[in-house]
């Protein structure tokens, strides 16, 4: 079973990447973009287990290393 | 005979400055110990160093924050052993936990090298006690990510207990948003634990320790260290 993780900037911290990523996209042209944020996305393959425990090992996972909640939330979804 | 560790993570490359600068001020004998050994050998000061440990994989200090020595790292830290977190080491500081917050990309996305003024906010740590207090030094910083970040609350406490060690600042010591190269917050550049054992700073004292490098204002910290040591055997 997959677990689809996705990292993202909590509201309020500055990301001068996404900032960046912005200004690059008014650059081609494209208007109105109001605000871009950038995370990560990580595929974790989990096996040998309900989808109760990989849920709990999966959140455990974002907690302990895959994820700083200083600056980072985290949600995920599993799929077969 | 007092005695200190440089703990060694694959990417680590300031491991040799501060050996040479532990050995020359200090006299210390350094144990060069691997990241994936499972225990520090007995120290009175563990540092880490600057560098690039895993790649910078994930995020910076990350995955060194969970190699096997950071184990017996945290374990000898919160028994009381001195820790010198120096750059990458200061990041791997936070992501373990020893220290609050983390070091983010810079505000202007640049990898910044070059000699910055730091105002020394307090002299009552292991590591600064040879500075007075509001004085301004010149050390060096080299990193793409020393953009501290702590929520309001957390600085506040920092800031209460006297935990902010050093801060980015003109050369007369006046601190503001232009003085801060990174956009770290409250522009700090060092903070350590309640105790004062555990330091973290972005700038490399390491890199300016005597004349042929172009200063000595990074030679204090070790002196400090030194001065610490041997009071705590006392």
């Amino acid at each position: 079973m997959k677990a689809r993780i996705k990292i993202t900037l909590k509201s309020g911290v500055l990301d001068p990447q996404g900032k960046a990523i912005q200004q690059a996209l008014g650059a081609l042209g494209f208007e109105g973009v109001n605000d871009v944020r950038q995370g990560k996305y990580i595929e974790v393959d989990v096996a040998g287990m309900s989808e109760e425990k990989a849920r709990a090992e999966v959140d455990r996972m974002c907690r302990d290393l895959l994820a700083n909640t200083v600056i980072e939330n985290y949600s995920y979804e599993l799929a077969p | 005979m007092l005695r200190a560790s440089v703990i060694v993570f694959p990417g680590s490359n300031c491991d040799r400055d501060v050996k040479t600068a532990l050995e020359r001020i200090t006299g210390f004998p350094v144990k060069m110990v691997w990241h994936g050994d499972a225990s520090v050998p007995a120290s009175d000061l563990i540092v880490l160093p600057g560098g690039f440990s895993y790649g910078d994989y994930l995020r910076c200090g990350a995955m060194a924050a969970h190699s096997p020595i950071m184990r017996d790292v945290i374990a000898k830290a919160k028994a009381g052993t001195p820790v010198l977190g120096i750059c990458n080491g200061f990041q791997i500081l936070c992501e373990s936990g020893l220290l609050p917050g983390v070091l983010m990309r810079n505000a202007s996305l640049r990898f910044i090298c070059r000699d910055v003024y730091l105002k020394v906010e307090t002299d009552k740590t292991f590591f600064t006690n040879t500075y007075r207090a509001g004085e301004v030094i010149r050390v060096p910083i080299a990193h793409a990510e020393g953009n501290y970040f702590a929520d309001a609350e957390t600085l506040d406490r920092l800031e209460g207990e006297g935990q902010v060690v050093f801060r980015y600042c003109d050369k007369d010591g006046s601190v503001s948003a232009e003085t801060s190269p990174n956009g770290a917050q409250r522009n700090i550049a060092g903070i350590a634990d309640p105790t004062g054992r555990i330091l973290g700073m972005m700038p490399h004292p390491e890199r300016l320790y005597e004349d042929p490098l172009g200063g000595t204002d990074g030679r204090r910290i070790f002196e400090s260290a030194l001065v610490s040591a041997v009071a705590a055997m006392a």
